[in-house]
């Protein structure tokens, strides 16, 4: 299998503090989640509308997608075929808590429609494959703590198989407010940072 | 039925999570779905649940939602005449 790739770009939401590439482009640490998210969104032009109907996870995966997406300048009327290969700890379990709030008292008793179709991780996936027309392969895992060795085989698998241009991938985590964190990559077959399950675990601990 | 239109399109904004509009807005002859407010299948569901938590009517029919949901004027029309509550 052909391993000569490289991670192109990656980005960074974590601790109310949106960078790319080690560069801050937006931070805001007065804020709770949901405040911090939605100014963030707005300071990236992003003008989606729909993200204001995301749940949490799919707000932080789409808004870290949409800030390494936007900087590679793609034009959606071409056929990008990066796939998404995203991993997290708590699956939705934030949005299914929420939905089983809405069924806990049968006497009042109104499930969302809106909050259950986000109880599943790989929603969030669908979001960002809709903003940017992506008909690509995609995967979403659970693991117990980050995993760059899977990230790496898998992510080369699909590039080295020509399933894939270019992988989307990364650990996008939301398990309540405190406890929120997005790390994704774009691996390509042109870039500076060779990817390597070291390199991986560097840029993720930086 | 002026105060339930005001009442209906602040409620819409607020469930379906319509973010920078405000009730004016929204005209009362304003289409809901397609070119109007351009809300989707999931909206029309979430319309369905507010209509039984707020008002006590149960739609058991889902195509009935087609003609109801139309516009602010068809809903307060249709709530007007149905509510239970």
């Amino acid at each position: 299998m052909n391993t000569d790739f490289y991670i192109k770009s990656y980005c960074r939401i974590k601790d109310n503090t949106v960078s790319l590439n080690d560069s801050v482009l937006f931070n805001d640490a007065s804020k709770s989640f949901i405040d911090f998210i939605k100014s963030a969104y707005k300071n990236q032009n992003t003008k989606y509308p729909k993200f204001f109907k995301m749940d949490n996870l799919s707000k932080l995966a789409f808004l870290a997608a949409d800030v390494l997406l936007k900087n590679e300048n793609l034009k959606l009327e071409n056929d990008n075929n990066i796939a998404i290969v995203f991993s997290n700890r708590a699956s939705s379990l934030d949005t299914d808590r929420k939905h089983q709030e809405s069924i806990q008292n049968k006497e009042s008793y109104y499930p969302s429609p809106a909050v259950f179709v986000y109880t599943l991780p790989n929603i969030c996936i669908g979001e960002i494959s809709i903003k940017y027309k992506l008909y690509s392969e995609n995967s979403f895992f659970i693991f117990d703590n980050f995993n760059a060795s899977h990230l790496l085989t898998y992510s080369n698998s699909l590039l080295s198989s020509n399933k894939a241009h270019e992988v989307l991938c990364g650990w996008v985590e939301f398990d309540g407010e405190n406890n929120y964190e997005a790390f994704l990559y774009l691996v390509s077959k042109t870039g500076t940072i060779k990817h390597t399950e070291q390199n991986i675990i560097t840029l993720y601990n930086t | 039925m002026d105060a339930l239109k005001q009442e209906l399109k602040e409620n819409i904004i607020e469930q379906l999570n319509l973010e920078d509009m405000s009730p004016e807005d929204i005209a009362n002859d304003d289409m809901l779905f397609g070119d109007g407010l351009g809300l989707d299948s999931i909206d029309a569901l979430e319309l369905i649940v507010m209509l039984d938590k707020s008002y006590g009517i149960k739609l058991t029919d889902p195509k009935e939602g087609r003609a109801i949901f139309e516009s602010i004027d068809t809903m307060a029309a249709y709530i007007t005449e149905h509510r239970t509550k």
